[in-house]
């Protein structure tokens, strides 16, 4: 899930930022990448448009690098997994 | 106090995106009021606007700011990008200022949001919204982009506000607060929300306006921006550049009356203390760039109105015959208008005149400009809210006398 999921988000970040695909490595940082406070704003809209997943604030400020936001979006992705599943007996 | 010249104008309007094609389109009596295309009318009264229509904001923007902005200040950044080339000048740092009129703030982008908010019931919206509805948004932008860092604010007074702000920024500039200023105003009214909210005021016309004609059926919605550069007149002289005109004064008063109704007194006293502020006697006055909205009640009140301060009314037009009422614009079309008249020597028309109406007698330059060099001019500006403003201009020849 880890590597289609990292794909996912780079492509997003890429069409954020307006910038190539190839030049967003797994841990490249917000810095690295020019994301603003804005810009992070945008990106975690567009995350959770693509997602279908609400990103709470708390989480979304922990996000400073591509790592962190595909680690953030997994677990996130998990427990709406775990929540839309039928509870175990 | 110092004397100030207009040196720079940018217009994006129905009748083009630049200054060239904004006063050719008037010396030719061309009406820019079309069918609407942004909002789909077919089960509206109100279906022709003043549109600007094939704008392409790429052409002056990065994708990145256009993502930031709605029509409204994408409008403002192109008609402040335009005057600052066309007076050629740098506007920046601590001495300049920006002051931008707009009536309706970012009306596109609250529109969008509410048509997803209750229509589809959605619960994420684009991060940008506020910022991009904010009504000074275009005076923000505008100061970013230039890196204006004195005073930059909006004024918000419906269909007088960039009459107020062009004042306000005329003062500043005469009383040596600022050295130059950028100043107009931005409105993009054309949504289903500010439709519906007009053609329930049951004052807008189901044919192209027809101001101060006999059965004119009332106004026609416009859009677009107009921002001039104003500095002292000395600089300009002294750097050589090309003055269009001398901003003379600026006159406002309130009618403290009713919402809606004008007042004959309200608009006159406020042209008599444009006149009071420019030193300019009526008897100098050639032209008159009327608020003329085409509506019954604003075109014989300010037909009265005129009628008391100036024994021997001058010609007057209403441009908006042909770009339209942009509201909180439209004191910025009307400024640049007025001052290309004087710069021209050519004064632009009221079109789709048809009839004579007794209760407007004035000669409102029917259908055709008319060449003819006049030595200064007022741009009235009368709004909802009984507020008025008055600006007086004079021509470059007059100045250099």
């Amino acid at each position: 899930m880890t590597d289609e999921l990292a794909a996912r988000v780079a492509a997003i970040i890429a069409k954020n930022q307006r910038i190539a695909v190839e030049t967003i490595g797994a841990q490249s940082t917000f810095a690295e990448l020019n994301i603003d406070s804005l810009d992070g704003l945008q990106l975690v809209f567009a995350l959770e448009e693509e997602f279908h997943v609400d990103i709470p604030d708390d989480a979304a400020k922990e996000f400073r690098s591509v790592g962190e936001v595909v680690n953030g979006l997994e677990k996130l992705l998990l427990a709406k997994q775990a929540a839309a599943s039928p509870a175990s007996v | 106090m110092r004397r100030v010249a207009v040196t720079g104008v940018g217009v994006v309007s129905a009748l083009g995106f630049d200054r060239e094609s904004f006063w050719n389109g008037m010396a030719d009596g061309r009406c820019g009021i079309e069918t609407i295309d942004a909002v789909d009318c077919s089960d509206l009264k109100i279906r022709i606007g003043a549109e600007v229509k094939r704008f392409d904001p790429l052409m002056w923007l990065t994708a990145k700011e256009i993502g930031t902005m709605d029509r409204s200040t994408q409008f403002a950044m192109v008609a402040a990008l335009e005057a600052v080339k066309d007076s050629g000048v740098e506007v920046a740092g601590e001495r300049a200022a920006v002051v931008t009129g707009c009536s309706l703030g970012g009306k596109c982008t609250e529109d969008e949001t509410y048509r997803g908010l209750y229509a589809e019931k959605r619960t994420r919206f684009e991060p940008m919204t506020i910022p991009r509805a904010m009504t000074n948004a275009g005076a923000s932008c505008i100061s970013m982009r230039h890196a204006i860092t004195g005073p930059c604010y909006t004024v918000s007074t419906a269909c007088a506000s960039a009459a107020h702000a062009i004042g306000q920024a005329f003062w500043m500039v005469r009383s040596g607060l600022v050295d130059i200023a950028l100043t107009g105003g931005n409105e993009a009214p054309f949504t289903l929300g500010m439709l519906r909210g007009w053609e329930s005021l049951r004052v807008v016309s189901p044919e192209p306006c027809r101001p101060f004609s006999k059965n004119r059926k009332g106004l026609t919605l416009g859009e677009g921006a107009a921002m001039l550069v104003l500095e002292p007149l000395e600089a300009a002289l002294a750097r050589g550049a090309h003055v269009y005109a001398e901003i003379r004064g600026f006159g406002m008063t309130a009618d403290a009356a009713h919402l809606t109704m004008p007042s004959a007194d309200g608009a006159a006293r406020a042209m008599r203390a444009a006149l009071q502020d420019a030193g300019l006697s009526a008897e100098r006055i050639g032209y008159i760039n009327a608020h003329g909205t085409g509506t019954a009640a604003n075109d014989v009140t300010e037909t009265q109105a005129i009628r008391s301060v100036f024994a021997l009314p001058p010609p007057v037009s209403s441009t908006k015959s042909m770009h339209g009422h942009a509201l909180g614009a439209a004191g910025a079309l009307e400024a640049v208008a007025t001052v290309l008249a004087l710069d021209r020597g050519v004064l632009p028309p009221t079109v789709n005149f048809v009839e004579r109406d007794e209760q407007c007698d004035l000669d409102v330059i029917p259908n055709a400009s008319r060449v003819l060099a006049v030595e200064a001019a007022i741009s009235n500006s009368f709004a909802f809210g009984g507020l008025n403003a008055v600006l007086a201009f004079a021509s470059d020849g007059a100045t250099r006398v």
